[in-house]
């Protein structure tokens, strides 16, 4: 089921990145067993499906209320929103960077939208203001790393503080629509409460599936998403191979930002308010979605569809561990776990192998 | 071209005067941008240098300096230890709560707090040492996996000072000759790190680790062992900052360290280590913590708005990086021209 949208030859070769920025230092160099291009692209997306029907299974056999529709619309409010910011989080982090600000840009395009409404603006200028900010903020993220060739981890925990700095210059420590403010329109609002017609998905949870659909073309069907796993693979091999990388990057930053921007709109929307600390220190939760879904932190490596499916496991376990009343911590402990997990498992075959291979080097 | 057996560092150079080596240090840099910030600030509000605003800003830095110590052990190896923030968390609070039910001696917290510490960075490093997966991954993992057992341990009942013995809790606010206790322990931590980091083979061979991963394994490295203590011991030290948070603030909730890690890796980075391994000292960690908390403190007493604090503390950090990266090329342009200038002779 996976086979449509999985990647060919440039996804399944994680070893490859060897070269890349953090690789791992010492990755045993014995001889690989090659697997098909299916088997080895396939594998994690069809072990997440696994883990998607567990979880609702477990979720539809503890809580009576589970399967309901409220259920798939709440579950898609709460992890919406985290979820639409994974979706450019992944992008960049198959070029082998990543972007730490997106939580705080989605702060500051909040904040924004909030503050142009507090001082009379109408709701479309500022909408427009709100998502414009999102794309300055992505695109100083995106000259910093691409053009200046800082890397991204420490400049987008700097923008992290900057961009929500701005956000608490906006606002300071009032919560928008304050007492005398007007309130926002009934349709931007009912974006949080009413589901779309006709079905029982959030409006959130359809911008979703949309944005993931368009990462998925752009990024499985296209030569530019062919491109960002070359460059996450091996930056010199693409730049000498006419890849642009450095445009390529800026302008990924700069999608990550407009996104970003369009998610804190509608968290706007979806609490009918805005404070400065919209969103505060969900960073780290996006990346974790995204290493779930099977992203490799070097690069070159994950699909859309593992995304998608790592957010709906995700949403899918706190909706359920919610209505079983299962205390919020224990809730961080399992996905951190599953995170763990994700991880450790795929790699324990090369566990296996150790102690051949350590005999081999010693031999040698 | 054979490479030297002990790679000369800057401050082993030969023919370079002592002082000037110092001045060169990329940790000159850091220090005089600590003390322009202060000076700067003093020049606005002169009871910024009072002694006791002084010690508010030792004891303002001395966490995230202690934190950055092994935070920088672990980055110069090309890894990274997310988890310290949740570390730190857990065992301030572990800490604390044995003092309000058992009533262990107050030493033991300490020790309690560095073994669990150690505990937990035992489990970052076999991880990604054994199992050979990304350490961002997993301690980014463990960040929330320690963070949700700190809470569920929690579960409402914070500590309060009345609970901590007061031997304890004078260790955050006594000083000896006007300098806290808790800046003294920091910066002996700091020294002594900083000199075997400087001085002894195992140590050094955390940066070869980290600068070139695949010569450092052919030179004979112990890369696994190697990057197994660095989170060892900065699991240790996030353990240390739990004991003493607790001793500082004497009050423990489920958000103690909340967002520390990200903190702690600013700091380094201000301070010049590099986040791609292989280079920076914990002295400079020590004093990116200290300017980023410098500037703080000194944004709240000029009075502007303190709404403008985090976003200048964010505009420094890019300013930090970027000059830091202008000077890195114009070191690697002068090297390269000094190797032709060398050729032609």
């Amino acid at each position: 089921m996976s086979s449509d949208i999985a990647p060919p030859a440039a996804g399944a070769e994680p070893a490859a990145g060897a070269g890349m920025q953090g690789a791992r230092p010492d990755r045993p160099a014995g001889p690989r067993i090659r697997q098909s291009l299916w088997q080895q692209a396939g594998r994690w997306e069809v072990g997440l499906v696994i883990v998607l029907i567990a979880s609702l299974a477990f979720g539809s056999s503890e809580s009576s209320t589970f399967d309901s529709q409220t259920t798939l619309f709440y579950g898609g409010i709460n992890a919406g929103f985290i979820s639409i910011m994974a979706l450019p989080m992944m992008l960049i982090v198959v070029t082998a960077e990543i972007d730490l600000s997106v939580a705080s840009t989605l702060g500051m395009a909040g904040a924004l939208l909030g503050d142009l409404w507090h001082h009379g603006w109408g709701l479309w200028p500022a909408l427009i203001a709100a998502l414009a900010v999102g794309v300055v903020g992505g695109a100083l993220n995106g000259f910093l790393v691409a053009k200046a060739g800082l890397p991204s981890i420490a400049v987008t925990i700097g923008t992290l503080t900057l961009y929500r700095g701005i956000a608490e210059i906006l606002l300071g420590s009032q919560t928008i629509p304050g007492a005398g403010d007007r309130t926002f329109p009934a349709w931007f609002t009912k974006i949080g409460v009413v589901p779309v017609p006709g079905t029982h998905l959030s409006y959130t949870t359809v911008f979703f599936i949309v944005l993931a659909i368009i990462c998925g073309v752009v990024l499985h069907a296209t030569p530019l998403g062919r491109s960002l796993y070359a460059i996450g693979l091996q930056p010199e091999a693409a730049r000498f191979a006419g890849i642009r990388v450095a445009r390529i990057k800026f302008w990924l930053f700069v999608a990550s930002g407009l996104i970003c921007a369009f998610a804190g709109i509608l968290l706007v929307a979806q609490n009918s308010s805005v404070s400065y600390n919209a969103g505060y220190g969900l960073e780290l939760n996006v990346v974790a979605i995204a290493l779930f879904g099977g992203v490799s932190i070097f690069g070159g490596r994950g699909t859309v569809l593992g995304v998608v499916l790592s957010a709906a496991i995700v949403a899918t376990l706190q909706m359920a561990m919610t209505q079983m009343n299962i205390d919020p911590n224990v809730q961080e402990i399992v996905i951190g776990a599953l995170l763990l997990i994700s991880v450790v498992v795929p790699s324990l075959g090369k566990l296996a192998r150790w102690p051949a291979l350590r005999a081999r080097r010693s031999r040698s | 071209m054979t490479a030297p057996a002990a790679p000369l560092t800057p401050v082993q150079a030969p023919g370079v005067p002592r002082m000037a080596r110092l001045l060169r240090a990329r940790e000159a840099g850091t220090l005089a941008l600590v003390l322009l910030v202060f000076l700067l600030t003093t020049l606005k509000n002169h009871n910024f240098a009072s002694s006791g605003s002084i010690q508010q800003l030792l004891v303002g830095a001395s966490l995230v300096a202690l934190l950055g110590v092994g935070e920088t052990m672990v980055l110069v190896t090309r890894n990274v230890d997310l988890s310290v923030g949740s570390t730190l968390g857990l065992s301030a609070f572990v800490v604390g709560n044995l003092f309000r039910t058992e009533g262990i001696p107050v030493w033991s917290g300490f020790v309690i707090a560095i073994a669990l510490g150690a505990t937990v960075g035992a489990v970052n490093g076999l991880i990604t040492t054994l199992v050979k997966v990304p350490s961002l991954v997993v301690t980014l993992a463990m960040l929330y996996i320690i963070r949700g057992l700190d809470s569920k341990l929690v579960n409402g009942n914070i500590v309060v000072p009345s609970q901590v013995p007061h031997a304890f809790i004078e260790v955050g606010y006594e000083t000896v000759l006007g300098i806290p206790w808790l800046a003294i322990i920091v910066a002996v931590v700091v020294i002594a790190v900083g000199y075997v980091m400087r001085t002894f083979r195992p140590a050094r061979e955390l940066y070869a680790v980290g600068s070139n991963p695949d010569a450092a394994a052919l030179a004979g490295i112990p890369s696994g062992r190697r990057v197994f203590v660095a989170f060892v011991t900065s699991g240790a030290l996030a353990g240390l900052g739990g004991a003493l948070f607790l001793a500082l603030f004497a009050q423990v909730d489920n958000s103690a360290g909340l967002g520390y890690e990200l903190n702690v890796v600013a700091a380094a980075v201000v301070g010049g280590v590099a986040i791609f391994g292989g280079s920076g000292t914990v002295v400079g960690a020590a004093l990116g913590a200290m300017l980023l908390n410098t500037i703080q403190q000194g944004l709240v007493a000029v009075n502007s708005s303190s709404f403008w604090d985090e976003a200048i503390a964010g505009g420094l950090l890019l300013i930090a990086i970027s000059i830091d990266r202008l000077l890195a090329l114009r070191v690697a342009r002068s090297l390269r021209s000094a190797e032709g200038a060398h050729r032609e002779l």
